[in-house]
């Protein structure tokens, strides 16, 4: 069985650690907050400009001034902070950011991603995606494995236009958990009931096997 | 001093046909409603907007494009619009599509006096197009310019006499960056009190960058996703 969205965001909030800064993308990154192990404290950073998000305010609570980066209506937890945009940014290019988490069209087997544009399609814009991608230590990409008609995402080579360049490190797809290394898509972890045969049918770029993959446990 | 102005009308005067605006904001959050309302009472066109986003289509920036007075759009993202779409695929409409940090740093270089720098950003992407590639620390970075603009439009929640800003919650965002980098920067606030009623402590933009200064009416502040648990 692959994982649901929401079983690949509480695989990647595995990877959660205590005092963490992190920043969620917009789709299933989002999902991640929901599933915060027990014990870890971990601050969300927004990069319209907050550190300390939290949840969706209660019914009628909305504020219009408090916004994520996906301009939904939010919370700021206690010891959460605002700040404006070049700021925000800055924690990000700095390195002040622990985790990343973002969505991918395609990745490739040398860490390239493309996540923002399809030619033919409305160019919508890159927003923080390329700054995200480029300054931060610790990305972990959210994604399908394959298209909806089957084609593998995770290739030798990007065919979209790219967001950044070999700056991927660890992929976890709805078939399987993966690192990115010299030798391309190292496979670490599969879904229940997938077998390595399933991901490597799905698997356009290098896929290295080493021994026996264990299966992905949830909780 | 008195940089105070009696409202929209009169804060946007000497705007002109073809000049570059800085617009705070992000998507519909601390946007300048009271000035791009003006703005679409006059007959100015050919517009450079400098904005993180274009606004919606009946709200934000979205107005100044459905009267067709943008001519070059330089954001981030640009989404939720259709009638922006259509200009765009018409071609009436030209964009330009900056990293969302490195276009915030743009705007803080230009206030700050800082022509150039290098950032990671883009490198690698059709962003990188004709654009100097510098290797520091072994990591390959892109030469980006500052932005100026002839004016900056932005939102604060309160604000003095003197031009000091403070700015509510997520509202920030691009507006303090922008207040910077205008050669004439143009203030719009909830409210305004006399200099001396703000706490110094508390100040976001200091009143320096400001030109000129009114208290806005009937601020919409209009949600753009409302999500609620």
């Amino acid at each position: 069985m692959s994982l649901t969205k929401q079983q690949i965001a509480q695989r990647i909030a595995q990877e959660l650690k205590d005092g963490y800064y992190v920043n969620l993308g917009i789709g299933i990154p989002t999902l991640v907050a929901n599933y915060i192990p027990e014990g870890i404290e971990v601050v969300l950073q927004s990069e319209n400009g907050m550190l300390g998000m939290g949840p969706f305010p209660k019914k009628g609570m909305a504020d219009p001034d408090l916004i994520n980066a996906g301009k939904q209506t939010v919370t700021l937890l206690p010891g959460g902070v605002y700040f404006d945009s070049a700021t925000s940014f800055a924690m990000i290019r700095g390195g002040h950011i622990d985790l990343t988490v973002l969505g991918a069209f395609e990745v490739s087997d040398t860490g390239d991603i493309a996540s923002w544009k399809i030619p033919g399609k409305m160019v919508k814009g890159m927003g923080g995606a390329m700054d995200l991608v480029a300054a931060a230590k610790n990305i972990i990409v959210a994604m399908q494995h394959t298209s909806k008609d089957g084609q593998s995402k995770l290739l030798k080579q990007c065919t979209l236009p790219l967001t950044g360049v070999k700056c991927i490190k660890k992929i976890v797809s709805d078939l399987a958990v993966l690192e990115i290394t010299d030798e391309g898509f190292v496979l670490l972890e599969r879904a229940p009931g997938v077998s390595v045969e399933d991901i490597k049918k799905a698997t356009e770029g290098r896929l290295v096997v080493k021994g026996d993959v264990p299966e992905i446990k949830l909780g | 001093m008195n940089k105070v102005v009696k409202n929209a009308q009169e804060a946007i005067a000497g705007i002109k046909s073809g000049m570059t605006l800085m617009v705070g904001g992000f998507g519909l959050c601390g946007i300048p409603e009271n000035c791009i309302k003006a703005i679409t009472e006059t007959d100015l066109s050919a517009l450079t907007c400098i904005s993180n986003n274009a606004g919606v289509d009946n709200f934000g920036l979205g107005l100044l494009l459905q009267k067709k007075q943008i001519r070059k759009m330089i954001s981030s993202y640009v989404g939720e619009n259709a009638e922006f779409e259509r200009q765009l695929l018409q071609g009436e409409l030209e964009v330009e599509l900056i990293p969302q940090g490195t276009l915030a740093e743009r705007c803080r270089a230009g206030g700050a006096g800082i022509p150039a720098f290098y950032v990671p950003a883009g490198y690698g992407t059709e962003v990188a197009a004709g654009k100097e590639v510098r290797d520091f620390n072994g990591k390959p970075h892109l030469l980006e310019y500052a932005l100026t603009a002839d004016f900056a439009i932005v939102k604060a929640w309160k604000g003095d006499t003197h031009g000091n800003l403070i700015y509510k919650e997520t509202a920030g965002n691009f507006n303090h960056p922008m207040a910077t980098a205008g050669r004439i920067t143009i203030a719009e606030v909830e409210e305004l009190v006399p200099a001396g009623q703000l706490n110094p402590m508390q100040i976001h933009t200091p009143g320096v960058y400001i030109k000129r200064i009114f208290q806005g009416t009937h601020y919409e502040k209009r949600i753009e996703q409302l999500t609620e648990s």
